[in-house]
């Protein structure tokens, strides 16, 4: 069965099915398979039933909109009300949250189905989501390799069709590294497009919640559903999204002209310019280069022209990366000392014993060894040194992607250098600076807060997927997703016959 | 031997915005513990702060009226420390965009206490410790404040008090705050350093979260008998935090700081940058009301009260508001700042209730009776009587008024009145005729009495004295 949002929609709304078959379909799935895969943490099937009883009756009102009856899934860090939230974290075990992140009541209003949270990096520091308290999520590709992190868990389960999509979120490549790690699709919307109330913070400047899909058009459906200005997101923008409408909303113009039997890529391509920046391939395995400048080729083909981008501050981004991120994050994670919520140290004499304990016992090393960077950076004397310099290569990063949008419409680049790590379990060894290392092309979108969306462009000699990023200027998402939307349609139709999603 | 005492004064002022700083919770002060709260103000994970933009008016109001540059573009910061009633580990604050800087405030002597900064930030929590466990309140959490910092640029306790006193009267004209010191809208952190004369700033020790004017003032003579206590001795004090014991009314050493705090500040993500408008500030002038100085200055240049009753009466400016509403209904400013200061005070007993000024009686009223007593159409005594019962009631003037009441007396029935009181009280009299002219007392009680307070007592003297003298009129 095709499982692409507007298809199950389709049969939703005639009747053909009902969602809470589709639930009990999905809910079987994972009982089967998730013990191999653990991509979910919590799962709550009575609610996830009770969930789409209601979506039946609603669409038998025909009030239902796309999204009604889904079953989806949430990364662990977005806030359901009265449902386990905990990070992965043994620091956060056992928390309820008595509130609902923006976006999580924006789908369910919609009729969304929950079906469970999803496994990740603690707090998403990570980028294999083996530092969850729960274990790692495998790589439903081939379980001897991680799933890619930190929001493996809802790649995972989109991967293996264990979830119609998911919700992860993206900072410094959270989102897009596992889609391509998994082969599915993975939007990072620009910061600020999506509201992060409930979102639990790593890096407040840089988090953003995304979208793992099966296609491209998934994920423009789901991103229009919960982007927005929300009141209780002062970071979050309106204006720059009115009159585009939806990207590629049931039924809306573009939808139509691309998936017309006539639709060429040449008629898409012709004009287009398409930024390359070789630092974006500086250190990326040659499986993975030749895949994306496959794709560079036939864009060409296709009467695209190549621009030459410049990125000289790209080389510090990771640094600068690290070092904000880190820095948010240490203060970000004060708040965990287990006196209101989470677990709490026993047996204590004092304040200070309580939470000292508490977080020594609570966070993981990967979240530890970040706070006391953060917390290094940020201290006095160190931070005109780290943390300001690190500041002004994020401006200087934000405002050449600035320049290169004048001369280019997107900028293509691999996701990953690599695919998919061996996971630990079966012997895989990378040490944290090669895990680092390896966020060197998703971190540049991140610390400029531009969009960009992964999407699988080919497989290595394992069979592991290889994911291309589609990054765009900022607020350009229905650029990115367009373009991601007709690769997908007619890239590799030649070798696969046809890939047709519509 | 003699040393020169350097005071700088932190004042925290909590704001009187309906809603906290960074959420819609209330900022009501009364509340069961934890009631006034919601996943931004306790720090759930995953809540964000919005800044509710009229805490940045009333910083720029309290910037303009201590004279402060306003800074057009700002920004907040976040304050890392780690204490049980911080919900976040960190306090949303300002470090190096304050709304306001570089003002100052003058004092009675024309001497000029520079203001440093003024920046806005949250309040913290409470902690409740009783049969020994500590249980935390929430309900502060989030209620906005103005740090106002002033320069080391006090030098005794007497100019800090009054620094401080002014403060608090400014933030009330302005209504920024209520200043209720009861509920502690109103904190003091105060620097005190000694040095002998010609020598440069001593080192400095902090006494944090006071709590009153008056204490104050007493912890920086405490901190002065300590301080000189150790030059005496030939020692040098050190940078230490301070706690002051009110009733032990002395000082001892909470924690000795070796280096400055790293608060490890850096600015919040999570809140864009501002912009302050120079329309805003435009506004907040044009809407600037006259401060307490000014009105002092006018009642008594303008009204011709005397200095004394000006500054009381504009100590607590709902009475002071009073005061003109009643004047400008044509009462004489001199018996209406009287009635209020001795009817309506004497009413008041707690400096709350002045504070509030709640009164039933209508300044309109007040003035029909001011005009009475204007007019010597009834004595004072009695219309501090009767706005008494206004006070109470909120009747109108004429339920509490005779027609006689407002009829002067006249000389043929003043003269009766004196005529029955000397032959009803023969032996006082007799005396006041002997010279024991402190008998003639019980005479005046006589005729007040029986004029219902009407009469007045140097006619009622003179008639006295001449019938006594002469055996007739």
């Amino acid at each position: 069965m095709k499982r692409q949002i507007a298809h199950l929609s389709a049969l939703l709304h005639s009747g053909e099915i009902s969602s809470e078959e589709l639930t009990e379909k999905y809910i079987d799935k994972i009982e089967k398979e998730d013990a191999l895969l653990n991509a979910y943490v919590h799962t709550n099937f009575e609610n996830a039933r009770k969930a789409a009883r209601e979506a039946d009756k609603r669409l038998k009102e025909g009030s239902a909109g796309i999204l009604c009856g889904i079953p989806m899934a949430l990364k662990d860090n977005i806030c359901t009300e009265g449902l386990l939230t905990e990070c992965c974290s043994k620091m956060l075990k056992g928390y309820t949250p008595f509130y609902s992140a923006a976006v999580w009541e924006k789908l369910s209003s919609q009729g969304a189905v929950l079906l469970g949270k999803t496994n990740m990096d603690e707090f998403a520091m990570g980028s294999t989501s083996e530092t969850s308290c729960y274990g790692a999520p495998l790589n439903p590709v081939n379980r001897d390799y991680v799933a890619g992190g930190s929001s493996g868990g809802s790649a995972a389960a989109v991967a293996a069709d264990l979830a119609v999509y998911a919700l992860g979120s993206d900072t410094g490549g959270s989102v897009r590294q596992p889609a391509a790690f998994c082969g599915t699709v993975g939007l990072k919307p620009t910061y600020g497009a999506v509201s992060r109330y409930g979102l639990i913070a790593y890096a407040s400047s840089m988090d953003q919640i995304g979208v793992l899909s099966s296609s491209v058009e998934d994920a423009a459906i789901v991103f229009d559903a919960i982007k927005g200005r929300d009141s209780r997101d002062m970071t979050t923008w309106e204006a720059a999204y009115k009159n585009t409408g939806s990207c590629f909303g049931d039924g809306s113009k573009s939808r139509v002209e691309i998936c017309t039997e006539k639709f060429k890529a040449s008629d898409y391509f012709t004009g287009k310019k398409i930024g390359l920046a070789h630092v974006f391939f500086d250190g990326a395995d040659d499986e993975v280069k030749k895949s994306v400048m496959a794709v560079v080729d036939f864009c060409r083909q296709n009467g695209a022209e190549i621009v030459e981008a410049e990125l000289p501050m790209l080389k510090t981004a990771l640094s600068a990366y690290y070092i904000i991120a880190c820095a948010e994050a240490s203060s970000n994670l004060g708040r965990y000392d287990g006196i209101r919520y989470g677990s709490r140290a026993e047996d204590c004499e004092n304040f200070k014993e309580l939470i000292l304990k508490s977080r020594s016992k609570g966070f993981g090393s990967e979240v530890k060894k970040r706070i006391m960077l953060g917390t290094y950076v940020l201290s006095g004397g160190y931070y005109d040194e780290y943390y300001k310099k690190a500041c002004l290569i994020r401006n200087e990063t934000a405002s050449c992607f600035k320049d290169i949008f004048r001369k280019c419409d997107f900028i293509f680049a691999p996701t990953s250098p690599v695919t998919a790590f061996k996971s630990s379990e079966a012997g895989g060894s990378i040490c944290g600076t090669e895990m680092y290392l390896a966020d060197i092309a998703t971190v540049p979108a991140s610390i400029a807060g531009i969009p960009s969306v992964s999407i699988p462009v080919g497989t290595d000699k394992n069979g592991l997927p290889i994911g291309m990023q589609i990054m765009g200027n900022r607020f350009c998402e229905d650029v990115i997703l367009k373009t991601a939307h007709v690769l997908e349609r007619l890239y590799g139709q030649q070798e696969n016959g046809n890939k047709n999603n519509c | 031997m003699d040393y020169k005492i350097t005071c700088g004064i932190e004042t925290h002022v909590e704001l009187s915005t309906k809603t906290k700083i960074f959420c819609g919770c209330t900022t009501a002060f009364s509340g069961l513990p934890n009631t006034h709260c919601c996943p931004v103000c306790t720090g759930q994970p995953g809540a964000l702060p919005v800044l509710n933009r009229r805490v940045v008016e009333y910083a720029v109001r309290a910037g303009l009226a201590l004279h402060c540059n306003i800074n057009r573009e700002c920004h907040m910061d976040r304050k890392n420390y780690f204490y049980p009633d911080l919900p976040k580990a960190y306090q949303i604050s300002q470090f190096d965009e304050p709304v306001c800087e570089n003002g100052f405030l003058e004092l009675e002597s024309g001497k000029k206490i520079r203001i440093k900064r003024i920046h806005i930030e949250e309040d913290a929590g409470k902690l409740i410790h009783e049969k020994g466990r500590t249980l935390i309140d929430y309900n502060r959490s989030g209620v906005p404040l103005i740090e106002i910092v002033s320069e080391p640029d006090l030098e005794s306790a007497e100019e800090a008090k009054e620094y401080a006193e002014k403060l608090r009267l400014i933030m009330k004209y302005i209504g920024v705050s209520d200043c209720k010191m009861q509920e502690g809208s109103v904190r003091f952190d105060v620097n005190v350093s000694l040095r002998r004369e010609g020598d440069g700033l001593g080192v400095k020790t902090e006494m944090k979260n006071l709590g009153s004017i008056s204490g104050l003032g007493r912890a920086i003579n405490a901190e002065y008998r300590r301080q000189r206590e150790i030059f005496d001795r030939g020692g040098q004090p050190v940078q230490a935090t301070l706690r002051y014991d009110a009733a032990e009314d002395s000082v001892s050493v909470m924690r000795i700081k070796e280096n400055a705090d790293d608060y490890r500040y850096f600015p919040e993500p999570d809140i864009l940058s501002f912009s302050i408008s120079e329309t805003a500030i435009e506004n907040a002038a044009a809407q600037m009301p006259e401060l307490p100085s000014a009105r002092v200055r006018r009642y008594i240049s303008q009204e011709g009260l005397p200095q004394k009753t000006a500054e009381l009466l504009c100590r607590y400016r709902s009475a002071s508001d009073f005061f003109e509403k009643t004047v400008r209904c044509g009462a004489s400013a001199k018996n209406t700042a009287n009635l209020i200061i001795k009817g309506l005070f004497s009413l008041m007993p707690s400096e709350e209730e002045k504070e509030s000024f709640k009164t039933s009686a209508a300044p309109e009223e007040t003035a029909g009776l001011v005009k009475l007593v204007d007019g010597g159409r009834i004595k004072f005594n009695k219309a501090a009587e009767i706005i008494g019962h206004m006070h109470k009631s909120g009747q109108p003037l004429s339920r509490y008024l005779k027609e006689e009441d407002t009829k002067a007396l006249t000389t043929q029935e003043l003269e009766a009145f004196c005529v029955e009181a000397i032959s009803e009280n023969q032996k006082a009299a007799q005396d006041v005729k002997d010279g024991k002219l402190k008998a003639i007392n019980v005479l005046f009680g006589s005729i007040m009495k029986k004029s219902r307070g009407k009469a007045d007592i140097k006619e009622a003297e003179k008639t006295l004295l001449s019938i006594l003298k002469n055996g007739e009129i």
